[in-house]
């Protein structure tokens, strides 16, 4: 893939700066905010490393689009601290470290891809060119769409045209809220990939979405959010609970429903002991979704 | 200031796309020719004008025919300044096109500068063509020009943005639909304090005349134009004067330089509150 880093001030590359440097892509402590009698943060703390991929999960109203929203200085919070690489969030250095997509945008319909674009270069002041352009158009399948109005686009394209956005400048933390949305398969397939490019290249990502096994597929920690708290948190692995092992033999498929990973050794060989033939053994563990309803308890918003 | 002129050209493209400037073409134009008519068959029929005794009938006609083309074009300024203002916040953030333009490094401040710099400089030049272009026909038609030429142009280019100002600091508050509303009632009170004051000039009543100022001053937008249309008839005196200042459309008693002076800090006051309403907005 294409590097995106072109006309990026905080690009690790090109401008190397001492502090902003060692801080993390994101990092949130003791987050709350207040609409008037709605409580949607309750006291949040997360961090999102440079080059980490961190699932913002959660029923509707959990809080989520609240705090992409406080990182990308849209909101104001009530107390407690937001940093984007150090700088306060909402300052100028924080804003011009980021990439946002939020979950309602619309770009203006007359303006062609390109257009969108090269708008958003001069806001977030890349020197990337026309190269850059070329460059994310291509990294979200667009390449074909750069002469084609926004209101002439499906809203798959204008979701991927949304990240392409978000992309411009090169940013160190890109937030995403339901990117995917309004994507086919391949068009998910297309920003997965692309996701996985950013954390190589150092990137941090706060992937906020209710397509869990996008989450799954993806994301190094999942922060699981509840009523503005944050109720479960780390890497999916960590996150799944054990189900039992599952033992294939001659007699069939068994499952000792109490048993962990570590059980499996003994386990089979208990049964190689006892005359069985093992074909296969296979460590159960809970889903994400089953973590996440788990986590949520059935909440729906 | 790159940003900024960004923003000037994206509010600029934007308000051709959505045809507002076709609109407001068509009703200048509109505008423009039955102006010119009426200017054709007044000054033709001149002998049929009855001002009264000691006022020159051409001096009445036109300083009342062409004080009427000044609200029509202050009226037209301020359609076109609302229309461009109306909706940069609360609107365009419930249409999801404000978020992806404020988490630029570009500054809350910055963009409302840049879309009130945007409105007037369409606007300032729209007031002073239309205008202009009313003063050309009256006064190749009729031979009659005002007393003042350029500074009553320039004082309903100055209303129109203290509108497109206030519009802006409405669209911080308000939703697009409402905030149109809000600027048009606020105008109409102007105009309806201007009729206040022709009320109150006719019967010699200082209480109303006096409500009448404080109204002016309240929205200045209306204090200028009293004053633009004092400008036409500098020069006039006595009963002349007192009968050109009842206007067309409201009269012009509040002038001079502190209307002038209260404008520019009443344009300051305005844009302070917007922009610190704006930056505690949550978007």
């Amino acid at each position: 893939m294409a590097d995106t880093s072109a006309g990026n001030p905080h690009a690790p590359t090109t401008a190397p700066q001492a502090a902003p440097e060692l801080a993390p892509a994101l990092a949130v402590s003791g987050l709350a905010k207040r609409y008037g009698g709605v409580e949607a943060l309750a006291g949040v703390d997360l961090e999102v490393a440079e080059g980490e991929l961190v699932g913002l999960l959660g029923p509707n109203g959990a809080g989520k689009s609240t705090l992409t929203k406080i990182a990308c200085g849209l909101v104001r919070p009530t107390t407690g601290r937001a940093t984007v690489c150090g700088a306060p969030a909402g300052s100028a250095p924080a804003r011009a470290a980021l990439g946002y997509l939020a979950e309602l945008f619309r770009f203006p319909g007359w303006y062609s891809a390109d257009e969108v674009l090269e708008l958003h270069q001069r806001l977030a002041g890349s020197t990337g060119g026309p190269e850059e352009r070329t460059r994310l158009l291509e990294l979200v399948a667009l390449a074909d769409a750069r002469n084609r109005r926004v209101e002439a686009m499906s809203k798959g394209m204008q979701q991927r045209l949304g990240v392409a956005q978000a992309l411009v400048g090169g940013p160190r933390l890109l937030l995403l809220d339901e990117p995917t949305s309004a994507l086919d398969p391949v068009g998910r397939r297309t920003v997965r990939e692309l996701l996985e490019e950013l954390r190589g290249r150092g990137v941090g990502v706060l992937l906020n979405s209710h397509l869990l096994s996008e989450i799954e597929l993806v994301c190094d920690r999942v922060v699981i959010l509840l009523a503005g708290r944050v109720v479960a948190a780390g890497s999916p692995a960590e996150l799944a609970r054990a189900r039992g092992v599952e033992v294939e033999t001659e007699e069939g498929t068994r499952v000792f429903e109490s048993a962990g990973r570590e059980d499996a050794p003994r386990i089979v060989a208990d049964l190689v002991a006892g005359g069985r033939r093992v074909y296969g053994v296979r460590v159960l563990t809970s889903t994400l979704e089953e973590v996440y309803l788990d986590a949520v308890g059935g909440e729906t918003s | 200031m790159t940003g900024v002129w960004t923003i000037v050209r994206y509010g600029l493209e934007e308000a051709l796309r959505r045809k507002v400037f076709v609109v407001v073409l068509l009703l200048t134009l509109a505008f423009l020719g039955l102006y010119a008519l009426a200017n054709h068959y007044a000054f033709a029929n001149l002998a049929g004008v009855a001002p009264p005794a000691g006022i020159d009938a051409r001096t009445f006609a036109g300083a009342f025919i062409f004080g009427l083309a000044m609200f029509a074009t202050l009226f037209l300024g301020v359609v076109l300044a609302v229309f461009l203002t109306l909706g940069v916040v609360r609107g365009d953030a419930e249409r999801g096109l404000l978020q992806p333009l404020v988490v630029r490094p570009l500054g809350r401040s910055t963009l409302l500068l840049a879309r009130f710099l945007g409105a007037v400089g369409v606007c300032a030049p729209y007031v002073l063509g239309v205008y202009f272009t009313s003063m050309l026909i009256t006064g190749l038609t009729g031979h009659w020009w005002p007393d003042q030429i350029v500074r009553p142009g320039i004082e309903l280019a100055a209303a129109v943005a203290l509108i497109a100002a206030l519009s802006l600091l409405g669209s911080v508050f308000l939703s697009s639909t409402a905030n149109g509303i809000a600027i048009f009632m606020v105008f109409g009170a102007g105009l309806v304090a201007g009729l206040l004051g022709t009320i109150g000039h006719a019967l010699a009543s200082h209480t109303l005349e006096r409500a009448a100022k404080i109204a002016a001053y309240v929205v200045p937008v209306e204090a200028l134009y009293q004053d633009a249309l004092q400008g036409i008839t500098a020069n006039q005196h006595g009963l002349t004067k007192f009968v050109l200042e009842l206007g067309p459309f409201g009269g012009a008693y509040t002038g001079g330089v502190g209307p002038r002076v209260w404008a520019a800090v009443y344009l300051c006051l305005v844009a302070a509150v917007a922009v610190l309403g704006f930056s505690r907005r949550d978007l």
